[in-house]
């Protein structure tokens, strides 16, 4: 899954889409996340990364990843899913 | 430094309002110019525009005909504020009276050398709501499905041709979603008795609405273009807050539709942007938002070059905005005299 490339990310968590001027926030390990996709880890890279930071399981993180993926695809925040139109 | 040029601009669209004219804005831009010291003549209507009374917007007002008066009454105004104000260029901000500057354009300047630039009558035509479909087809742009109708007995066949809701929306200004048969004969009552006839059904689209602020020098150039999303809508409908997007595909749909039209002049897209990621144009606007200012903003003094155009300077195209720049509108209770209220109302200048 691909984040789109222009999104602004800032450390406070306040994600700005500029492509649909639409704004969230997100809390300090939904930005860690967000900040793997933009570079390009797999969801395999991101799991070792926060089961090595956090006291978490597998099951546990997958639940709440795909939970998160799922939201960010819902508010369009993935690439490819529109297209470039003339 | 660059010495700024003296130059007399009349302006209109002073109602900073719930439904706000662009006159204010426009103002603030040419204030902000880096080449243009101006002074500022505002043309009102009415004698509680709040524009007339912002003394350090507009340096004197006078009160002009209503459209409704025609172009003659207007250029005799003209001619008398003229031989006081010795005007350079003149705005006009409101869709109404539109027609009559874009009549009086060449024998304002050959009589007394203003200069106005505006959309010519054919553009102005063409792009009316009523005639938005045949619009798209020649410049090869969607448009949503819509129907004239005169008459209220033509409302129950529309379930035929539209599913609910749908969009009634009046020629000139208005626009109301209608979920039954019933709803859009109260709005076409409602419309119709303001704006007149025809009422315009149009299909409701599903999606995100987008506009652009844009001018074009008239020979298919984009002079300047920023795209906005409204983030807080009034009960009007009119954005109270806005912030600039990157739409690449807004971009080009205003380029391709400025260089098909030769568009001349300030204007404003409103434009649907489906789920599907689809662009409907849903209306053209002859003249500057009144957000224009956050085109100002972005760094693109639209209204500056406007008047550089009128006056028939070569201006390049702006090559960037800013992205993510918001405008917040805010209302502000000024305390007026008497004194000030009566001179409108009664000689017609302040």
């Amino acid at each position: 899954m691909k984040l789109k490339k222009n999104l602004a990310l800032s450390d406070s968590g306040f994600v700005f889409d500029p492509s649909t001027g639409d704004s969230f926030s997100t809390n300090p390990i939904g930005l860690e996340i967000i900040r793997m996709l933009k570079e390009g880890k797999t969801a395999n890279d991101i799991k070792s990364q926060i089961i090595k930071t956090y006291m978490t399981d597998d099951v546990s993180f997958e639940k709440d990843y795909y939970d998160f993926v799922n939201m960010l695809s819902k508010h369009n925040l993935v690439e490819g899913v529109e297209k470039e139109k003339n | 430094m660059l010495k700024k040029k003296k130059i007399n601009v009349a302006v209109t669209g002073l109602n900073a309002i719930d439904s706000p004219g662009p006159g204010v804005p426009v103002i603030r831009a040419l204030r902000d110019s880096k080449l243009f010291d101006v002074r500022i003549i505002g043309l009102s209507y009415e004698s509680l525009e709040p524009g007339i009374y912002m003394h350090d917007i507009v340096d004197k007002t006078y009160q002009i005909p209503l459209p409704s008066a025609g172009k003659a009454t207007l250029m005799e105004r003209l001619k008398y504020i003229n031989s006081i104000e010795k005007l350079d260029v003149i705005i006009p901000n409101f869709d109404a009276e539109l027609f009559n500057f874009i009549k009086l354009v060449d024998i304002l300047k050959k009589e007394l050398k203003i200069n106005v630039f505006v959309p010519t009558l054919e553009q102005f035509e063409e792009r009316h709501k009523s005639n938005l479909p045949e619009f798209g087809k020649k410049h090869k742009i969607k448009i949503p499905k819509s129907k004239l109708i005169f008459n209220i007995k033509e409302i129950p066949a529309l379930r035929s041709e539209f599913t609910y809701p749908v969009v009634v929306k009046g020629k000139f200004y208005d626009a109301s979603i209608a979920y039954s048969p019933e709803q859009v004969a109260t709005y076409f009552n409602k419309i119709s008795a303001k704006w007149g006839l025809p009422i315009i059904i149009q299909e409701f689209l599903h999606g995100q609405e987008v506009n652009v602020t844009a001018i074009g020098d008239g020979k298919g150039n984009t002079i300047g273009a920023v795209p906005m999303r409204k983030q807080y809508i009034t009960d009007k409908g009119k954005a109270w807050s806005g912030i600039s997007i990157d739409d690449k595909n807004l971009m080009n749909m205003t380029r391709k539709l400025i260089k098909s039209t030769k568009w001349r002049g300030g204007m404003e897209l409103e434009i649907i942007k489906t789920s599907e990621g689809d662009y409907y144009l849903i209306e053209i606007n002859p003249r500057f938002p009144a957000w224009v200012y956050l085109a100002v903003g972005c760094g693109q003094n639209h209204p500056e070059a406007l008047v550089r155009l009128a006056l028939g300077q070569k201006v390049e195209p702006f090559k960037k905005y800013d992205i993510g720049k918001l405008f917040v509108r805010y209302s502000w209770d000024m305390i007026v005299s008497l004194d000030e209220f009566e001179k409108i109302s009664t000689v017609g200048e302040l």
